[in-house]
């Protein structure tokens, strides 16, 4: 696939803020995978995928654990998509 | 100083399984309450809770509630007060009961009747076979249970201020608890909500040790404020720690692994339990393992760059097993470890879990502090409720199963309590002005700008400094020397700035205020550790290595103010049977 590359649109503090918020659950497991992919890997989304991650936090902490824990997985494959995204994002590299 | 304020009949700081059952009994009872919680309500932590809830129910082995209550005291090591056991065993049938009613999804028997599972701790007939006490939603119990309670409230109109951070109690002139100061988190706007009670129902502080399998959101706010408020906190040494967290992140990794054969070794390879537990191994109990592994890294046989962990090896046991009998295990390892335990060990430390003290209330979740000798008074028109209150039902140790079970009795009771106690008290009282500005300073010293430690680094340093000095490794000289460290990073705070002064969702200054509740409540636990020279429970102390109830069966109490410890006799007499006298606890 060839084309101008496109450069993700800047990120304001105010919108990082918002998120860190929204990233703020009742599971640790969810704090770390959503705190770490908005340190990590939001900025790098473009605006279609910004959108998704913020509908993403719209679920409910148990269905998204499910999700990231592999116990079930999202009809959308968009969402779908977006969880493996993330789980690969903060998955620490081991040496 | 103008400050816009809300009236309501009742306050309830906290939206988990205590707050919104207490908000349910309320708004039923068409008091008018107001539920302020920093997140979204079902973002609570009791979504967290997968084990479920302990009824005598008798619908799978035969039980009652004095099974119930004996396994309790026992549990608590006899720390735990009796008349407030037996009340709370004795409820919880009602209480999940009417949970089935208001719609929560419990498993069921072929029969109809709601599932019961077994629980380590429980038994029939006094100490005999085990029982089956157990109440479970499948392995999502606290969601389930939230979610229910939460649509009960939207039904029942309970007004809820989502995303509102709660800054400190109010008072009026006589020192009567009047509501609260809270700060809307989007707007950075402060808020006074007035009410004639006022419950605390803010979870637990598992926030305060670096290593702990709490959500970001359990920073011990509830118990910051009471403390902050003149109220002790009780019985703070007794804080249960799992042995096998995520090394670094916390996330707990069941029993079970070790139960099916996975073991625990050492840098060198070695398996160093056999040294602590000849016999029992890597099956000993929590409190041994956790010392262990604690010991090993101290020692400087810790796995890792840092030397800071211990590795639990499983991969002997194949791929198969792994994926058949500990389902979950694997794909938690992979993301928060990066470690596939097929092929390599998973790097744990013990894990900060549950804090059995907290603000001492009655069975009726009445706040209650001591005045002069032996006898304690009802601080009016303030209540707590669920883990940041201590009813004194868990002692020195909690049953699984338990938790849940001491937030959904205590709420509902708090509720029903707080229903006459605003019938009986109609008129709202007029804040202080004083202490609204005292609440408000706590806001406003955030705006002042200039050098100082940044809060950020002064959190992560008296979180670590918890762990290694008042965690699961309490000698004299250790948790001495962290007390001075923690004085001085108490000290430290007073020059703490922000570097981010903006309004909007300003998350930083919300965790530069967090930071100092998790200071306050961090200290109480530290000296309370520091103080009592016995291993009881969860605390557990290699130079006072047995239980000592001719000095220490008494329940502690700190005070914020010069750090003071004060101790009251532990309630044996139970309500209406006959008293378990301590004995050695065996299983």
């Amino acid at each position: 696939m060839s084309g101008p590359i496109r450069q993700p649109d800047p990120v304001t503090d105010e919108e990082l803020r918002r998120l860190r918020w929204q990233c703020r659950r009742g599971m640790l497991e969810l704090d770390h995978l959503l705190s770490g992919f908005l340190d990590r890997g939001y900025r790098d989304l473009d605006a279609r995928g910004r959108t998704e991650f913020l509908a993403l936090l719209d679920n409910q902490d148990q269905e998204l654990s499910d999700w990231f824990m592999s116990r079930s997985i999202p009809e959308d494959p968009v969402v779908r998509d977006l969880v493996r995204h993330i789980v690969a994002v903060v998955t620490p590299r081991r040496t | 100083m103008s400050i816009p304020s809300r009236h309501f009949d009742a306050l309830i700081i906290g939206a988990g399984g205590a707050g919104l059952n207490a908000a349910l009994q309320l708004a039923s009872a068409d008091v008018r309450v107001a539920v302020v919680s920093k997140v979204f309500p079902t973002r609570s932590h009791t979504v967290a809770a997968q084990g479920g809830v302990n009824a005598a129910l008798a619908n799978v082995l035969p039980d009652n509630w004095h099974w119930h209550m004996f396994d309790t005291v026992k549990g608590s090591d006899y720390l735990g007060d009796q008349d407030a056991i037996e009340f709370m065993c004795r409820e919880a049938i009602p209480t999940v009961y009417e949970l089935e009613h208001a719609g929560v999804p419990f498993s069921r028997l072929d029969n109809g009747k709601i599932y019961q599972r077994a629980f380590g701790g429980q038994s029939q007939d006094f100490g005999g076979d085990q029982a089956a006490r157990t109440c479970a939603a499948a392995d999502r119990t606290g969601h389930a249970i939230l979610h229910t309670l939460y649509q009960q409230n939207i039904r029942a109109r309970t007004h809820f201020f989502d995303e509102f951070f709660a800054l400190d109690l109010v008072r009026d002139k006589d020192g009567v608890i009047a509501g609260a100061l809270v700060l809307e988190i989007e707007t950075g706007e402060p808020l006074l909500i007035e009410a004639k009670a006022t419950l605390l129902a803010t979870g637990g502080c598992g926030q305060v040790f670096r290593t702990t399998s709490n959500a970001h959101i359990n920073t011990g706010d509830g118990c910051a404020m009471a403390l902050r408020a003149g109220i002790p906190l009780m019985d703070m040494e007794f804080y249960q720690f799992h042995p096998t967290g995520i090394a670094g992140k916390g996330m707990l990794i069941t029993e079970g692994v070790r139960g099916e054969g996975g073991f625990l070794v050492n840098k060198d390879g070695e398996r160093f339990m056999e040294r602590y537990a000849p016999r029992a191994k890597d099956l000993a109990s929590r409190d041994v393992v956790s010392r262990s592994i604690v010991t090993e890294v101290k020692e400087g046989r810790g796995a890792g760059e840092n030397g800071d962990y211990i590795l639990l090896k499983l991969d002997h046991l194949g791929a198969e097993v792994i994926d058949k009998r500990l389902p979950g295990i694997r794909e938690s390892s992979r993301i928060f470890a990066g470690a596939d335990p097929i092929r390599e060990p998973i790097p744990v430390f013990p894990t900060a879990h549950y804090a059995m003290g907290g603000i001492p209330t009655d069975r009726f979740g009445r706040v209650v502090v001591p005045v002069g000798s032996g006898s304690e008074q009802v601080v009016a028109g303030l209540y707590a409720a669920g883990e940041c209150a201590c009813a004194s039902v868990h002692g020195a140790n909690r049953l699984g199963g338990n938790s849940l079970l001491d937030i959904l009795v205590f709420g509902r009771l708090a509720g029903k309590d707080i229903i006459d106690f605003v019938r009986e008290n109609p008129y709202q009282r007029s804040v202080d002005p004083a202490s609204l500005e005292e609440a408000m300073s706590r806001l406003t010293r955030w705006d002042q700008k200039g050098g100082g430690v940044p809060a950020h680094q002064l959190r992560a340093e008296f979180r670590k400094c918890m762990e290694d000095h008042a965690g699961v490794f309490r000698t004299e000289e250790v948790m001495a020397e962290g007390y001075q460290r923690l004085c001085e990073l108490r000290d430290q705070f007073k020059d703490a700035r922000l570097t981010d002064h903006s309004k909007v969702f300003n998350t930083a200054r919300i965790e530069a205020l967090e930071l100092q509740n998790l200071i306050d409540v961090g200290l109480s636990i530290a000296v309370s550790a520091l103080h009592r020279k016995e291993s009881r429970g969860a605390h557990s102390r290699p130079d006072y290595p047995n239980r000592d109830d001719v000095h220490w069966m008494k329940h502690s109490l700190y005070y914020r103010e010069a750090d003071r410890m004060d101790y009251k006799p532990v309630r044996t007499k139970p309500l209406t049977v006959e008293s378990f006298p301590p004995k050695e606890r065996v299983y």
